[in-house]
């Protein structure tokens, strides 16, 4: 019954992505985009912040110094 | 000692208030037109007519374009929140992370699980499971948006926490508070009712540009029926939860409220501006002006909105600058300065304790104390950042201005939507090319409605990032202005490419029209 119930799962999405039309133009251009966003931007331009720049376990003295030294 | 240049901060919000325009284009309609999909297969499951499935098909083909090209936009919001607001993602960590977590988690697997149901199921599935597949789709993304929100709201109203002077953070007291705050909930409301409308106008435009090419009559005709309907209902509860999103800034957000009307002056019995001359290029000279030149307002209604009664008080900005007057809760308000040196107190407190117990000290009583004065004073610790009180009073014009797009907006899609009910019930809605053309520009005016509340709801809480905890300018990390600059420049290319290819791929999708099926043709 589960195998049943497995193959009929599979084959939704099996025969959907099979005849897509429409939608492998959207696919394609969903992917390029997450590739920009985590290949490119995420890796090169939005760095964790804290990550590089507070030794780690220490973040919260790290914000202190930061939030503590504005007034 | 940081100095972070205003170049800096100004670049950072402004890729912020980006990325989050363009992510805010996908969203309300995702939500609206999940509505009117459900609705219509709906229909068809009752009558089974196939009209309505092929009708059905084709608001699902073009929910899925506009679905697709909206997936993941908002994380760069997240990236952000990393790289350029890292202090204010620290601060407020543990009380974002279980709403983005479960946000997450539920956008996942609802949607990407009845997504797939809704577009490869119909022939896969019986009729009853699809309809619940699209139903709970809509659903999915629904309670998306509500954990979003209740991140968003917390910002506003900040409820349900405490602050840990160890770990420098804001830990969750008790989650229904955040999740559950008056403030979330009516946020909710609005927001999803104002997508509504962005989705009925979207089909309504459609329809509008059939009926203008003189094709797809039956489609066009018996979406628009729905649509105005809907959109109609819609616009009545945006109307209700705007008014009690208005009556909550009163009790919260005084100066967010006064900024909206331009109210310089408070005081009991005021009355609504309607419209005035507010100088769209700079700040009014609120501390001597009485109130704006050509005023045009409705007598009582401020008081009445504000407070729910009509004599009620409604402080102005000089008020709440000066304070010393009864607030909303009924105490006494304190002035700008109270609030500076209580706030100047908690981070002097602050930065005692944290240096007493880097050295090591074993004085519990004495750290107990400064604590205790911490928690005392936390509610005002953003003031504590304020040097000038100029810097408490958000933009008048932006957010006089952006509430006067958005209401006159409503009202006008609300007037359509009657209009176009009279016409489709007791008129010939084909023969009149002027209401079609009005329908298909009141889609870009819809948008332009709900992006200006935003302005309003964000602009509003300047210059807060978290309301009265924390300034724009402590928020933000210490990184040059230059490469946020960049950033911002490469998001504009890349938010407008995919813009364009999302209308180009809309458009070819709406030309090319429905499908219908044999026993329709």
């Amino acid at each position: 019954m589960h195998c049943a119930l497995f193959k009929k799962v599979f084959n939704l999405y099996y025969d959907g992505f099979r005849n897509m039309r429409l939608g492998k133009t959207l696919w394609l251009i969903i992917a390029l985009k997450l590739f920009i966003m985590f290949a490119i931007l995420k890796v090169f331009f939005f760095p964790n912040y804290l990550k590089t720049h507070a030794e780690q376990g220490h973040e919260a003295d790290f914000v202190a110094t930061q939030l503590l030294g504005k007034p | 000692m940081l100095d972070i240049d205003a170049v800096g901060i100004n670049w950072a919000r402004a890729q912020f208030a980006l990325t989050a325009i363009y992510h805010w284009l996908f969203v309300p309609l995702t939500l609206g037109l999940a509505l009117i999909m459900g609705i219509v297969e709906t229909i068809y499951y009752r009558t089974r007519n196939v009209f309505w499935r092929d009708a059905a098909q084709f608001w699902q083909r073009l929910f899925g374009v506009n679905f697709a090209m909206g997936v993941a936009t908002g994380i760069i919001l997240e990236f952000e929140f990393g790289t350029n607001w890292s202090n204010y993602s620290w601060f407020v960590g543990d009380i974002f992370g279980a709403p983005l977590a479960i946000e997450g988690i539920v956008a996942f697997f609802m949607e990407s699980t009845f997504v797939a149901v809704m577009f490869f199921g119909w022939k896969k599935v019986s009729p009853g499971f699809h309809l619940a597949s699209t139903w709970l789709t809509g659903l999915g993304a629904t309670i998306s948006a509500w954990w979003i929100l209740v991140a968003n709201a917390w910002m506003q109203y900040p409820v349900g926490c405490t602050f840990n002077p160890d770990t420098m953070r804001n830990e969750m007291t008790s989650f229904l508070d955040v999740a559950l705050s008056p403030f979330a909930i009516n946020k909710f409301c609005h927001t999803v009712t104002s997508s509504w409308i962005i989705g009925t106008l979207f089909v309504v435009c459609v329809c509008c540009y059939y009926l203008y090419k003189k094709r797809d009559h039956q489609l066009a005709l018996q979406s628009l029926k729905i649509s105005c309907i809907v959109g109609l209902v819609a616009s009545v509860l945006a109307m209700h939860t705007g008014d009690e999103s208005a009556y909550q800034i009163a009790q919260v957000q005084p100066m967010k409220l006064a900024a909206m009307e331009a109210l310089y002056n408070g005081g009991t019995d005021q009355s609504l501006t309607g419209i005035a001359w507010v100088n769209p290029c700079g700040q009014p000279d609120y501390e001597n002006e009485q109130e704006p030149p050509l005023r045009v307002a409705v007598p009582y209604a401020l008081s009445f909105l504000a407070t729910h009664d009509i004599h009620g008080y409604v402080p102005g900005i000089n008020d709440i600058l000066r304070g010393d007057y009864t607030n909303a809760a009924g105490q006494r308000e304190l002035s700008t300065a109270e609030k500076i040196a209580r706030g100047q107190k908690a981070i002097t407190a602050l930065q005692e304790y944290r240096r007493l117990k880097a050295a090591g000290s074993q004085d519990a009583g004495y750290l107990a104390g400064l604590s205790e004065i911490i928690q005392t004073n936390m509610p005002y610790f953003g003031y504590g950042y304020i040097k000038d009180t100029a810097d408490l009073v958000p933009s008048i014009p932006l957010c006089f201005y952006a509430f006067r797009i958005m209401v006159g907006l409503g009202t006008l899609f609300i007037l359509f939507f009657l209009v176009a009910l009279f016409v489709l019930y007791r008129k010939d809605i084909t023969q009149m090319r002027w209401l079609q053309l009005l329908g298909i520009v009141l889609l870009p005016l819809g948008y332009v409605a709900s992006e200006s509340g935003w302005l309003v709801a964000e602009f509003g809480r300047q210059p807060w990032t978290i309301q009265d905890l924390m300034p724009t300018w402590v928020a933000v990390s210490e990184i040059p202005s230059s490469s946020v600059m960049l950033t911002f420049l490469l998001f504009v290319v890349l938010f407008t490419g995919l813009l364009a290819v999302e209308i180009n791929i809309l458009c070819k999708q709406i030309k090319r029209g429905p499908e219908y099926s044999n026993a329709n043709a």
